[in-house]
């Protein structure tokens, strides 16, 4: 059994975090803004399995899966946005979501 | 009959919370019933309790009442308690009496007139508030009376208020007598704190027992109850405001001159006689103001043109009369005239109602003539009440009373206060009688006008008789008022009477009014020109003026008080201080408007700003 040190799968994680963060940052779409919320909640899961796995605990992974219930969830309510964003605005860019300014 | 005392005061308190509160929902007739019928009602009380203190006088001649605490803590203790004693209790039928017929009179004369409910309201708490001022036995009670007739006169001289010039002399008045009304408060922490007791009659027998006669703590005492006295009475220097007062309607006037407002100050003087009496220097700057008022006031009240200011004038002089009484120690003369004035001063301003009623208004002396066929109530009116305030000899009341007073004078003052005095019957007889002259007699241009109605003619005739009869309540030979005001004032002072006698004295007063009244005729009946020959002389002009304009007191508070206290408030409106403020204003705004611009509502913003804060605080974490 190959063992891959822990350092590599974190860095792999801090890698995923911050491109997920940049998607996040300098995408204007706001379906491509969710993917990268996507992105960026599974960078925290690897960290968790990484972790798990290092120490051999079932604490990890068992909290990946409330990461992937709740990612889930954000989806769903997130799309169900989208869609009355899209029906409201008539355009996907987040910008144009600004004027409650709150 | 006694323990009803408490009721004067309070019907007309309640009347006036009702009118307050439903007035604009009652209908006229409801109004006037409930503002008059209070009033009325205290009237017959007072009247009740007049005839039950006289048929069986209490021990020790007075009687008191507590109603309860109204303040108590630790030691301090003020109770709401009405004390009846010779003095409270013909002041207190002076003011419902009086008071009464007032308002009977304005229940007609207020008929037209926007806000009457409003009015009898104000007029209403005027009552209660004297009531209460009057009948109080303790500094504190009396102190709430006194300012609730200082704010009721403020109400009713601003009555009229949509004409800012009343509005202004009603915060003239308000003003002023909040200068006397500081200095009396002062006064009473004053004695309280060197006494050690609020209630009036104890304090003074404190004082009697602990003070010698002209130390400098019965001098404060009695100075500070004198500045709050010559405040609320109009007299020098604190004068100014009740020439002014007569924005107010003439009813209103009517009730402040004979009734309540300035009575106050001397009935203050003589319910804390005490006071004065251990401080001979202070009663004899009372003689002295009085003196130097009733003249003053004379002078000004000869060359004025509005009716009513005239009247306004001969008040001042006549209070000052009351206080020269006070001073030389004449306490129940003092009383006495303020009785018979309440009565001839009552009848003079409900007489000029009703001639300004029948010019439409008009005030001005100099475009009214030949008014006796055109309203026969108000020439009889004020023929008698005239007569009677410049003191008409024998069959009028104020020659009674002011020949008291000048006699007392003689004897207490000394013969210049005394010769004062009668120059001051002279000039009094001379402008009532200018005043009469130029408003009933000579060329009449004013229509027929309406014959007054009942309630009008009533008080006008009643007024008319006590002007007359009310004065043998106390004739000299026997003095049954000043017998029975004994019992509460301090006894007269003493002296020697030199060659004059009583009876002398009487026979001066009676000529000085005789020059008077052939000086009045001579002047403005029989020859107009000579007035006008004096008006040419080069010194005329300017002692016309001066006298107009009240000897200049208005200019010299405007130049001396009214100018500095804006120009420093000018000064203070941008001094350093108020940078400090406005600094922390400007920052604060400033500070605003950054972070304002924060909020741009664009989600990839704050997305940053969170990452960054994030970074940022775990950096903080990890390397510090």
């Amino acid at each position: 059994m190959m063992f891959i040190p822990v350092q590599h799968g974190l860095l792999l994680a801090a890698l995923l975090f911050t491109v997920g963060l940049i998607g996040l940052l300098v995408r204007r779409n706001i379906i491509f803004i969710l993917m990268s919320v996507e992105v960026m909640l599974n960078a925290a899961g690897l960290a968790f399995v990484v972790a798990g796995a290092r120490w051999a605990q079932a604490d990890g992974q068992v909290m990946f899966f409330f990461i992937l219930a709740m990612a889930a969830a954000e989806v769903a309510v997130g799309l169900a946005l989208v869609l009355r964003m899209h029906r409201q605005y008539e355009s996907l860019d987040a910008d144009a979501l600004s004027e409650m300014r709150g | 009959m006694r323990t009803a005392l408490w009721l004067i005061p309070t019907f007309p308190l309640l009347s006036a919370v009702l009118l307050a509160i439903f007035g604009p929902r009652f209908s006229r007739r409801t109004t006037a019933l409930l503002g008059v019928g209070s009033i009325a009602l205290a009237a017959l009380i007072s009247l009740g309790i007049a005839a039950d203190f006289l048929l069986s006088p209490p021990p020790e001649g007075r009687y008191s009442q507590s109603l309860g605490s109204w303040i108590r803590v630790d030691d301090l203790r003020v109770p709401i308690g009405f004390v009846l004693d010779p003095l409270s209790l013909t002041m207190i039928l002076i003011v419902t009496c009086v008071g009464f017929l007032i308002h009977l009179y304005a229940a007609d004369s207020m008929r037209g007139e926007e806000g009457y409910s409003r009015f009898f309201a104000y007029m209403n708490l005027f009552v209660a508030a004297m009531g209460v001022l009057v009948l109080a036995d303790n500094f504190l009670l009396l102190y709430l009376g006194w300012e609730g007739v200082g704010l009721c006169s403020y109400l009713l001289i601003g009555f009229r208020y949509t004409n800012s010039e009343n509005g202004r002399a009603a915060r003239k008045a308000f003003i002023v007598t909040r200068v006397g009304d500081t200095a009396l408060a002062i006064g009473l922490f004053f004695l309280f704190t060197q006494l050690g007791t609020l209630d009036i009659a104890a304090a003074m027998q404190h004082a009697v027992a602990e003070w010698p006669i002209g130390s400098p703590l019965a001098i404060t005492a009695a100075a500070l109850i004198l500045v709050g006295a010559i405040g609320k009475s109009a007299q020098l220097p604190l004068q100014v405001w009740l020439p002014d007062a007569m924005a107010g309607p003439t009813p209103t006037s009517a009730l402040i001159h004979a009734a309540t407002m300035v009575t106050a100050g001397v009935y203050l003087i003589a319910r804390t006689a005490s006071f004065f009496i251990l401080a001979p220097p202070v009663q004899t700057v009372v003689a002295v103001i009085g003196a130097a008022t009733l003249l003053i006031a004379g002078f000004s009240a000869l060359v004025q043109t509005d009716l009513k200011r005239v009247l306004a004038y001969s008040t001042i002089s006549q209070i000052g009369y009351m206080f020269l009484a006070l001073g030389v120690g004449a306490w129940s003369a003092a009383i006495f005239h303020l009785m018979t004035h309440a009565f001839f001063k009552a009848l003079l301003f409900l007489s000029a109602g009703v001639v300004i009623h029948a010019m439409e208004g008009e005030q001005n002396l100099f475009r009214m003539g030949g008014l006796r066929r055109i309203v026969p109530l108000a020439f009889w009116g004020f023929l008698i009440g005239g007569a009677s305030m410049a003191g008409l000899p024998l069959i009028t009341a104020g020659f009674y009373s002011k020949g008291e007073i000048l006699w007392g004078t003689w004897i207490g003052g000394g013969p210049v206060l005394w010769a004062a005095g009668v120059i001051g019957v002279v000039l009094t007889t001379l402008y009532t009688f200018r005043l009469f002259f130029l408003v009933f007699f000579g060329r009449t241009e004013a229509e027929a006008a309406p014959r007054p109605g009942f309630l009008i003619r009533i008080p006008l005739v009643v007024l008319s008789l006590l002007s007359i009869f009310g004065g043998f309540i106390n004739l000299p030979s026997r003095p049954r008022l000043s017998r029975f005001l004994h019992a509460a004032l301090p006894p007269d002072r003493e002296g020697a009477p030199g060659r004059l006698t009583p009876f002398g004295s009487e026979v001066i007063v009676a000529a000085a009014f005789m020059v008077g009244l052939l000086l009045a005729y001579e002047l403005y009946l029989r020859r107009r020109a000579a007035v006008r020959g004096l008006m040419r002389l080069p010194m005329a002009a300017g002692m016309y003026t001066l006298w107009y304009t009240g000897w200049g007191w208005d200019l010299f508070y405007d130049r001396r008080v009214v100018r500095p206290v804006k120009a420093l408030a000018r000064a203070a409106r941008s001094d350093w201080i108020d940078l400090i403020y406005i600094g922390l204003a400007r920052l604060t705004t400033l500070s605003y408007d950054a972070l304002r611009r924060t909020e741009t509502g664009r989600i990839r913003w704050y997305v940053g700003g969170i990452a960054a804060g994030t970074v940022l605080f775990i950096g903080l974490v990890l390397f510090i």
